[in-house]
């Protein structure tokens, strides 16, 4: 069956008559977002997948810490924290299959770490020596989108692309809150709707967009309800209980793969650094609200939940902060050597074949080049 | 040995041909926009594309071109090759932002392992009465867009053959349809087209001795009937369709320009910023020498596309051509 025979053939109707084309009762988010540790529902979550998630939990702690300071140190030009969000980060790429595809915003490299992209390669772009540094073909990975939402779309139609071959792939595309107020995320969400396309769409509400807090952004009831509008079911979650996050998530993939179409989750969480390093926090938000949200840490709920239920001694904690020692350590290694430029790249990749105007331009950055190397005596430079 | 008559065919259905021959050939090519299924869109161009090849292949989008080219780069990234089509010039603005921030960058973005063999569809220009937004001459923009080959055809050969080339090509391609040639004929025999030549080579349309008319598009017919004309006066003009604006046919276009000594370029776009502006600039540092008079433009005004009751005053004819001509400096002749 084709997509669009799936969706029915054009039927008329008769004037006076109405009825809803989907019934909205099943897609509204639960009025509370939903929350695993600390729960009843902790008792049947997987020890093995809890484990797993601290691990990762806390190698990308030390992954957004390390990276912070190689901006400190020069090593990069920018870099988005995401510390306190890093149960939705790892979560996101957990839950795909190797077949399936990721679409990160530019906030979301500790996602594309996870997936399995050197973090050197994923650093590419925030470093500046060029804008992708690892090819979207070799772990699905698309590259950081800086326009906001403008990703989303293309994950629509890589998941649709995909399921008209036939092919068992889902996308999960990840924004912001902020970036649910751009154009990109509504038409994105509805081409997914009506498609039906098996794509997940992870909004991490962490508080802000730069300076801007969410009440200025919407005055929907929840991000997640913007879903029910599209005819998609909106999912809420405790963007910081790691076990949440992963079964919300891996529901949502789940329904994605069986032919049920797009998912919109909202994932409350919190920026609890500034916006990059170069952006001041301090001027738009108060320390007890950062403190108040430091109580509710993505480490700090999974370890009480481990550590109570015998999962984790003081020897696993050692081992996972061992590991993510290394982790950091290989990370300053390989930022601290030099990148290798070839200013001759500018012209490479810009069409299959560069045109004659970009041609003539090539030669005259190479003349610059060599008369650089070279210096002639007697010009004036 | 058959023969096939050789029938007088329109842009149109040339364009439409083109899109089939394309869909038959490779099964990547997807067909998908506005009204393009159903109906065969607002021009006709993709009549019967959904019925021969289904709706899969053939698409009605939801109303939104942003989420259309979107969509389309994500398709494209799975190893598709959409071609989209924007119902109307003013009404592909909306996805510049695709566009310019992704269509165009991502072979670069990604040292050309993620190449984006997209074609967009425009239809361009005016001439057709057509109300605000349905009339304007985008090219501009999409010439200064590093990342996109921008072609126009001006003829019902040329509408299938750069039809085909764009879709064979692995770069996006912004292909811009005048829509006052729609239903220009030609003599075409669709079972014979022309073999698709690579994109960015201009062609002689008309040969002369006195000065060369620089244009493309929809000012080409305007040009040859200029050309035509001006023997009244005693000039032999020579016609140069561009067809592809990005790349340039600097070759073409100079050795023309030595020939004849003096240029003009003309298009319905605006003057200021304009592609003629350009074309002027390459044309004087390459031919300096053999210009007789500086390189003119005969170009639509720097104003709002007119309404329709006065757009014959905006847009460039015969006569405003001819003016052009007539100030290139004759006199150092006599």
């Amino acid at each position: 069956m084709t997509v669009m025979e799936q969706r029915g053939a054009y039927q008329p109707t008769p004037p006076p008559a109405w009825q809803p084309r989907t019934d909205p009762a099943p897609l509204l988010p639960d009025a509370e977002p939903y929350r695993v540790l600390g729960t009843e529902a902790a008792a049947k979550a997987d020890p093995e997948l809890l484990r797993t998630l601290y691990a990762q939990l806390v190698r990308g702690r030390r992954y957004n810490a390390q990276a912070t300071a190689l901006t400190k140190q020069g090593r990069l030009a920018v870099y988005p924290s995401t510390t306190g969000q890093e149960a939705c980060e790892v979560a996101a790429a957990m839950v795909l299959q190797e077949r399936d595809w990721l679409f990160p915003s530019y906030r979301d490299t500790l996602a594309v770490v996870a997936r399995g992209v050197e973090p050197a390669q994923a650093l590419t772009l925030l470093r500046g020596d060029w804008h992708t540094g690892y090819d979207p073909y070799e772990h699905r990975v698309a590259p950081l989108s800086t326009p906001l939402a403008t990703q989303l779309p293309h994950a629509v139609g890589l998941a649709h692309a995909a399921r008209l071959k036939g092919d068992d792939v889902v996308a999960l595309a990840m924004v912001g809150d902020g970036g649910t107020s751009e154009g990109d995320f509504h038409e994105a969400l509805n081409f997914a709707a009506v498609w039906q396309a098996p794509v997940v769409f992870l909004v991490q509400n962490n508080g802000f967009a730069i300076s801007v807090p969410l009440a200025k952004q919407t005055a929907a009831p929840s991000l997640a309800h913007k879903a029910v509008g599209y005819g998609m079911p909106g999912r809420l979650v405790d963007g910081n209980d790691a076990a949440a996050v992963h079964e919300v998530l891996s529901d949502a993939v789940r329904h994605a793969r069986a032919g049920g179409g797009p998912t919109l989750v909202e994932a409350i969480t919190y920026r609890v650094d500034a916006h990059t390093n170069a952006d001041d926090a301090t001027r738009y938000r108060g320390d007890a609200e950062v403190e108040a949200w430091r109580e509710h840490d993505p480490i700090v709920l999974l370890e009480r939940e481990l550590t109570a239920r015998g999962l984790l001694d003081e020897a696993g904690i050692e081992a996972a902060r061992q590991d993510a020692e290394t982790m950091a350590a290989a990370l300053r290694e390989q930022m601290n050597q030099d990148p290798v430029l070839d200013p001759m790249d500018l012209f490479a990749h810009v069409y299959a074949e560069p045109t004659p105007q970009l041609r003539e331009q090539r030669e005259q950055l190479r003349a610059e080049l060599e008369a650089e190397a070279e210096p002639e005596e007697g010009t004036h430079r | 040995m058959t023969t096939v008559a050789v029938k007088p065919a329109t842009m149109a259905q040339a364009l439409t041909r083109a899109l089939r021959d394309a869909m038959a050939a490779d099964p990547a090519v997807h067909v998908m926009g506005e009204d393009v299924g159903t109906l065969g869109g607002v021009f006709r161009v993709t009549d019967g594309l959904a019925k021969e090849f289904g709706e899969d292949r053939c698409t009605d989008t939801p109303l939104a071109e942003a989420g259309i080219l979107g969509t389309a780069v994500g398709m494209a990234m799975y190893g598709l090759r959409p071609v989209v089509e924007m119902q109307f010039d003013a009404f592909a603005y909306p996805a510049f932002e695709q566009l310019i921030s992704h269509v165009s960058r991502m072979r670069n973005r990604t040292r050309g392992a993620m190449p984006l063999p997209i074609t967009i569809r425009v239809p361009y220009g005016g001439g057709i009465g057509g109300v605000e937004h349905h009339s304007d001459s985008s090219e501009a923009y999409y010439m200064a867009t590093p990342g996109l080959h921008v072609v126009t055809p001006a003829t019902v050969a040329d509408a299938y053959g750069l039809l085909r080339a764009s879709i064979a090509s692995d770069d996006p391609v912004v292909f811009l349809e005048p829509k006052r040639l729609y239903w220009s004929k030609d003599s075409w025999n669709p079972e014979e087209p022309a073999p698709v030549e690579p994109i960015g080579r201009a062609v002689v349309r008309r040969s002369g001795r006195s000065a060369t008319l620089i244009t493309y598009g929809p000012s080409v017919p305007v040009c040859m009937e200029a050309a035509e004309a001006a023997r009244a006066e005693g000039w032999d003009l020579e016609v140069v369709d561009l067809r592809s604006l990005v790349p340039f046919d600097d070759e073409t276009v100079c050795a023309s320009v030595r020939r004849t000594g003096r240029a003009v370029v003309v298009h319905e776009s605006g003057s200021f910023g304009g592609p003629g502006g350009e074309i002027a600039a390459r044309v004087t540092e390459r031919c300096f020498h053999h210009l007789e008079a500086p390189v003119l433009r005969v170009a639509g005004f720097d104003v709002p596309y007119p309404p329709p009751m006065l757009e014959r005053h905006h847009l460039p004819g015969v006569d405003r051509i001819l003016d052009a001509v007539g100030r290139l400096q004759w006199e150092a002749e006599s």
